[in-house]
């Protein structure tokens, strides 16, 4: 857990070559990034800050993943069917990613709106390193994202994940629980090693992006207190 | 990078690439069957047909939903699925692999739309070099009449409208031709493209290709022992003497 405010960014900037043509300075309003695995409390959050920031008067929109226009349909079914091999399925949440943030995340930063993302280029770098991916390749290809003004990481130990997953469906996600790494034909086992690796992947690129990681193994209130004191100072900023 | 023989692949990949019009599907097509005469087990991949990804392409185009950086990634995910559920397999089965378009087209196109060129080539790295690439090299004017006079209807990306060169669509279409032709030219040394005069008669550069071909590849080396059935290759979508138009739904060209 992390409280401490991250100093001011001197400028927004993409992380790499960014999308042809595109100013960041005219990207006046803020992005702001709650991430987490399935049952880290990351729907309930979002949507509870979604109403305070709008309660508090601020024009906000929500965007996630697999949910352009353009792939999230082929995507759903794509999955369905599970034939996709890595660097396919890679590549088409990238193409996701991409298709959302010109068409949603930078016209509404354009606008001066706060932007809440439910999971941004982490979780699917994260899931591409645990799948053997390189973390260089992956670097590139998401150097056409823009950095955030905060990132948060919901951190829950993965025997917990479990516990709250259970309770919620009475079952584990094939994706999940990582059952296409064929880490154990037991959904149980699979997913505590899955989770697992999605941490260490995550810890690894905290390293390059760093990003706050909020101990979400907390009750709710508790941790929604932490991310509005958090995100305050962030959307206060420059007004 | 590197070719699928210098990694030791039992099997050899034939790109073409070239301009709409320059003739390389039909120069490509006539190789598949002199092949399948000859015995080898030869499987054929058309740039941009890959099932699973056609519909978000299709309907990215059809509705103009596509950015230079979503047209690049969306192309980038079909030559994905393409290549790790069917190329690489294959190739580890000692076949040829002919490719109508590969990796160049993307550097070429995506580059002349704005997309940085390191990134789309970091994009590509996964993929290995074609053992042996031809490029199909006609004047513009050739290539744009061939596709003018077969098919007068242009659709916007093709045309490459997305750019606003022109409110034109001929006029687009020709400049960014125009411009697709200048980097696959910066390309060429680089990548090692067997330069191919396009404008010469279709079955004068046939003879050429097999020529080519038969050089590069010890043939007798891909021939299929004892009697299969032949493999579950997608028809080609179109045929045609000469001059083809690849008339397909998704369309083959941008």
């Amino acid at each position: 857990m992390n409280h401490r405010m991250r100093p001011k960014k001197n400028a927004r900037r993409f992380y790499g070559q960014g999308i042809p043509g595109v100013d960041p300075e005219e990207l006046v309003g803020k992005l702001i990034v709650v991430e987490g695995a399935d049952g880290s409390g990351r729907s309930t959050q979002i949507v509870q800050l979604m109403n305070w920031l709008e309660t508090c008067g601020r024009p906000t929109v929500q965007v996630g993943l697999k949910r352009s226009t353009l792939v999230s349909e082929e995507l759903v079914r794509a999955q369905e069917g599970n034939i996709l091999s890595r660097t396919t399925l890679g590549l088409f949440y990238a193409t996701d990613f991409a298709d959302q943030l010109e068409n949603i995340i930078l016209p509404a930063l354009r606008a001066g709106f706060i932007v809440l993302a439910d999971r941004y280029i982490y979780t699917l770098m994260a899931r591409d390193m645990v799948r053997g991916m390189d973390e260089e390749w992956l670097k590139n290809l998401y150097g056409i994202a823009l950095e955030p003004d905060g990132v948060f990481y919901l951190s829950v130990e993965p025997e917990e994940l479990v516990q709250r997953n259970l309770a919620k469906s009475a079952t584990l996600d094939y994706w999940e629980s990582g059952m296409d790494l064929g880490l154990s034909r037991d959904l149980f086992e699979s997913f505590v090693e899955y989770q697992s690796r999605m941490q260490a992947a995550f810890r690894q690129l905290q390293k390059t992006y760093g990003f706050e990681i909020i101990d979400a193994n907390r009750a709710v209130e508790t941790v929604a207190r932490d991310l509005r004191k958090n995100i305050q100072g962030l959307v206060n900023g420059s007004g | 990078m590197k070719t699928f023989k210098e990694l030791n692949y039992p099997g050899r990949l034939v790109a073409v690439e070239g301009l709409d019009g320059s003739g390389k599907s039909t120069q490509i097509y006539l190789l598949k069957r002199w092949l399948e005469a000859e015995g080898v087990k030869v499987y054929f991949s058309e740039w941009n047909s890959s099932e699973l990804v056609k519909s978000a392409t299709s309907k990215g185009k059809k509705r103009e939903l596509l950015t230079p950086t979503t047209f690049s990634l969306i192309h980038a995910t079909d030559f994905a699925d393409r290549y790790e559920r069917h190329l690489l397999p294959l190739l580890r089965a000692g076949y040829i692999v002919l490719c109508d378009r590969y990796v160049f087209t993307a550097f070429a196109r995506d580059v002349v739309r704005g997309c940085p060129p390191e990134w789309v080539r970091g994009i590509y790295n996964f993929a290995a070099l074609p053992d042996l690439t031809f490029f199909f090299k006609a004047d513009l004017e050739v290539s744009l009449q061939r596709i003018l006079d077969g098919r007068p209807k242009l659709k916007f990306f093709e045309a490459g409208m997305d750019l606003r060169l022109s409110t034109d669509t001929y006029e687009s279409f020709r400049i960014f031709q125009g411009r697709i032709l200048e980097q696959y030219l910066a390309m060429s040394r680089e990548f090692n493209f067997m330069v191919m005069d396009a404008n010469q008669r279709a079955e004068k550069q046939q003879v050429l290709v097999r020529k080519l071909v038969r050089e590069h590849i010890d043939l007798p080396k891909f021939k299929r022992r004892g009697a299969l059935p032949p493999p579950l290759a997608p028809a080609p979508r179109w045929v045609k003497p000469a001059g083809p138009a690849p008339e397909t739904e998704g369309d083959t060209e941008a």
